[in-house]
């Protein structure tokens, strides 16, 4: 990531004299991205997030290796609230492909659909977390379930942050004005369900083989 | 091009324009103002972190003579000190504070691209702040377990603040973070996407480039320092034991079973070694700014320099271990840390260099900011070079945990970047305030706190090589430190008094130019860079009256051959004026 952001930073200041100087000229003043400034934070805060998640992970492997760690059964439940994060990031998908297409009256059922899905997958983690509660497996149990609970904890805080932008939009498209405005929070919000479905795939992959 | 729309959205300033005085002063969505909010609330909270360092000065130069200071205390002064001075000092005045200023106007645009998360993003930082500042109060006081704040000690019955102290430090890191990710957000996506017409990356200021990898550093960094801050909340509230190991206290079991302190020190120094640069980048580029227009000559080297900025940033993710020679983590790792230290230092001396070489044959005006920025080459170098010093693992160990680390860092991060902030509020302050401050009363701040500031730390090498340990209280009775070691903390004491109330003069100042400064010219140095093109100075709400500039040529055109004045601004068109360096004789 941080390789990528290199290159594309010396890729701009090559080969440049930057002590000339020259009128604008439109064609050698390109915009970095040609993407609107709500994309750029939003790619931007993906760095942050993959950051910190990375963090994470890279703590639970150094931590996996000491003594005390018992690898910990993840609940069956899971697998259930994986197909639904899987649909309502499929879902979402449609709604966009919906919203860029111009047909803002399936643009309401599309995010309703997506939040009752996403809802779906906050309380199926939430049933996952009672079930090990009622099988006597705490956050102090083990260090694998402190992990357990930490990582699911934090992917479900981050999804309740997309959760607000979801309803201003779902609160924008049932006023049914500023049709841009809920166009470009569809299409801003898909690409963050799609991150933390890889996000979730990653940790629960990882939990999974460990 | 809806990034040219974007920085040239004059109609919608003008809708906004803020009427009453809570929404022009408080609630402010305006830069400028969150970034004076910014940087008020940051001074404020440095001011605590100097009286707390004078405080723990008078202990280690006079010990058994004041009362008031015991062990816990002062272990809690010492965190404290450590703590608001590198994050919420330093941090937020060189992001929050220059960030917030520097960013749209060097740009040219006509203000943030999120104003309202620029907002939040102050008062999130104010709650953090008010947050660390109740932890002085509450029973046990805020916690002392040094700003590493490592564990198990950090949250081990024993350390002072182990209650509450602890618990609201680790909280107030949380709000700080989440407050710099909504600013820094808004300052990458500013520099990204709402430059003026013409602003090419290459045409940037230096201090714009600086501020702009420091915060793309914090916002990978910050993370880290945010994992474990969690961690740590966890095994301090709920028993976790991701750092804490089995563990015995006072002869009790707290339940912990084997996690890994070192685990903490490597997330924390993940994080605590970028913040190292997140603090020095901008200080990097903003002296070069000012040394620049002080010298009246053009940056040397302006290509080198950004990407000796790029470098240093991307370097400095993979030194962080080498804080961490002496924690029992595998000794190869020491090699590879030591070699990338030695390696980081290669883009740092090409700053040096080109600094010096700047300077060379320029028409140096030796006024208060230069002062400053001259001052900052002399500490950084010195800093700098102890640093090669403690890279290597060989000579770190004996030289761990003693003064001469104290005065390490304090010259390389704490005197350098806060010359360069001196430098910096002198510089802008005709920009930011629209009044001159007093030349004189600033020479004298700036030459009383320069020279009281090497007479503290110089002396700390010494002592460090003599053996005496940093961190203790009291240094009882040890064969190994001479008698003279106790009086050269005597000295130390009364210099460092002397530097903290030398500060008094940059207030005086302050408010001798508040209350009776001359009005200022709206570009009294003779700066090329866009700020100093404002229509009104300062510059009201949106910046640039009806019309945004336009940007054509770099930000160094000082002293160009064959034109009648010694600069060139960058919104004056290449064919009124010179067309820049490769047109112009090149004196040899």
């Amino acid at each position: 990531m941080l390789a990528t952001l290199l290159g594309w930073l010396l890729r701009q200041s090559f080969n440049t004299q930057p002590w000339v100087a020259e009128a604008v000229d439109e064609a050698s003043y390109q915009a970095p991205f040609n993407a609107k400034p709500k994309l750029v934070a939003l790619t931007t805060f993906l760095a942050v997030a993959t950051s910190f998640f990375a963090l994470i992970l890279s703590a639970y492997s150094l931590r996996m290796e000491l003594g005390d760690w018992v690898p910990m059964t993840e609940p069956q439940l899971l697998w259930i609230n994986t197909g639904v994060l899987v649909l309502a990031s499929v879902a979402f998908q449609w709604t966009r492909n919906v919203a860029v297409g111009g047909r803002m009256s399936q643009v309401k059922p599309g995010l309703m659909l997506t939040g009752v899905l996403t809802v779906a997958f906050l309380v199926g983690q939430v049933i996952a977390w009672q079930q090990l509660f009622e099988s006597g497996q705490y956050i102090t149990s083990n260090p694998s379930n402190a992990f357990f609970f930490l990582l699911t904890g934090i992917h479900g805080i981050h999804i309740l942050g997309g959760m607000y932008v979801w309803a201003r939009a779902t609160a924008r498209s049932l006023g049914g004005r500023d049709v841009d405005a809920v166009r470009h929070s569809v299409e801003l919000c898909t690409i963050y369900w799609h991150f933390l479905l890889l996000v979730w795939l990653v940790l629960f992959g990882l939990m999974l083989s460990t | 091009m809806g990034y040219v729309a974007l920085a040239d959205r004059d109609h919608e300033i003008e809708h906004h324009d803020p009427q009453t005085f809570i929404s022009k002063y408080i609630w402010s969505q305006d830069h400028k103002v969150i970034a004076i909010q910014y940087g008020c609330t940051a001074i404020f909270v440095g001011v605590i972190a100097l009286i707390l360092s004078a405080i723990m000065r008078l202990q280690l130069g006079f010990p058994d003579t004041f009362s008031f200071i015991n062990p816990e205390n002062y272990y809690q002064f010492v965190t404290m000190h450590g703590m608001i001075m590198v994050i919420y000092l330093l941090t937020a005045l060189f992001l929050g504070g220059f960030g917030n200023y520097l960013i749209p106007l060097m740009c040219g645009s006509r203000d943030m691209v999120f104003p309202f998360l620029n907002m939040l993003s102050y008062w999130v930082y104010l709650l953090s702040v008010i947050i660390l500042l109740i932890s002085f109060f509450v029973p046990g006081g805020s916690t002392g377990a040094g700003w590493t704040l490592y564990p198990p000690q950090a949250i081990m019955p024993g350390t002072p603040g182990v209650d509450w102290g602890i618990l609201l430090m680790l909280l107030s890191l949380v709000v700080f973070i989440v407050a710099f990710t909504m600013g820094g957000l808004n300052y990458v996506t500013t520099v990204l996407q709402a430059r003026c017409r013409g602003m090419t990356l290459m045409r940037m200021p230096l201090s714009i480039w600086g501020i702009f990898i420091a915060t793309i550093l914090g916002l990978l960094a910050f993370p880290a320092l945010l994992v474990s801050g969690i961690m740590m909340l966890l095994d301090k509230v709920v028993h976790t034991s991701f750092f804490m190991p089995a563990i015995s206290s006072m002869g009790v079991d707290p339940g912990y079973t084997g996690g890994s302190p070192v685990l903490f020190q490597h997330l924390f120094w993940f994080f605590g070694h970028p913040e190292v640069y997140i603090v020095a980048l901008p200080a990097f580029g903003i002296v070069s700014d000012l040394l620049s227009t002080h010298a009246r000559k053009n940056i040397f080297g302006y290509r080198m320099m950004v990407w000796a900025i790029i470098a240093i940033g991307g370097l400095s993710f993979i030194v962080w271990a080498h804080h961490m020679y002496v924690s029992g983590m595998n000794p190869y790792f020491g090699f590879f840390f030591a070699t990338t230290t030695l390696i980081i230092a290669v883009p740092t001396a090409i700053k040096v260099y080109n600094w010096v070489l700047t300077l060379w044959e320029g028409n140096i005006h030796l006024r208060v900011p230069m002062l400053f920025s001259i001052a900052f080459i002399f500490t950084f170098i010195h800093g700098g070079l102890t640093g090669l010093f403690l890279g290597n693992v060989t000579i770190d160990l004996p030289l761990s945990d003693t003064y001469f680390v104290v005065a390490h860092f304090h010259m390389v991060m704490g005197v350098s970047p806060v010359l360069v902030l001196f430098g910096a509020i002198y510089h802008w302050w005709p920009k930011i305030t629209g009044r001159m401050y007093h030349e004189g009363l600033g020479k004298w701040h700036f030459w009383m706190t320069f020279l009281g500031t090497y007479s503290i730390y110089l002396p700390m090498h010494y002592l460090g090589f003599a053996g005496v340990p940093r961190r203790y209280f009291a240094m009882g009775n040890t064969d190994f430190m001479p008698e003279s070691a106790q009086d050269l903390n005597a000295w130390i004491t009364m210099s460092a008094l002397f530097v903290a109330a030398t500060q008094i003069l940059f207030f005086a100042n302050v408010i001798w130019s508040l209350r009776k400064g001359p009005k200022a010219d709206p570009n009294p140095w003779d700066a090329t860079t866009l700020e100093w093109q404002t229509p009104d100075n300062p510059p009201k709400h949106g910046n640039w009256g009806h019309e945004l500039p336009e940007c054509h040529r770099w930000a160094y055109d000082y002293s160009v051959p064959g034109y009648e004045d010694d600069f060139i601004p960058q919104n004056v068109p290449a064919d009124t004026a010179p067309a820049g360096r490769d047109h112009a004789e090149v004196k040899s």
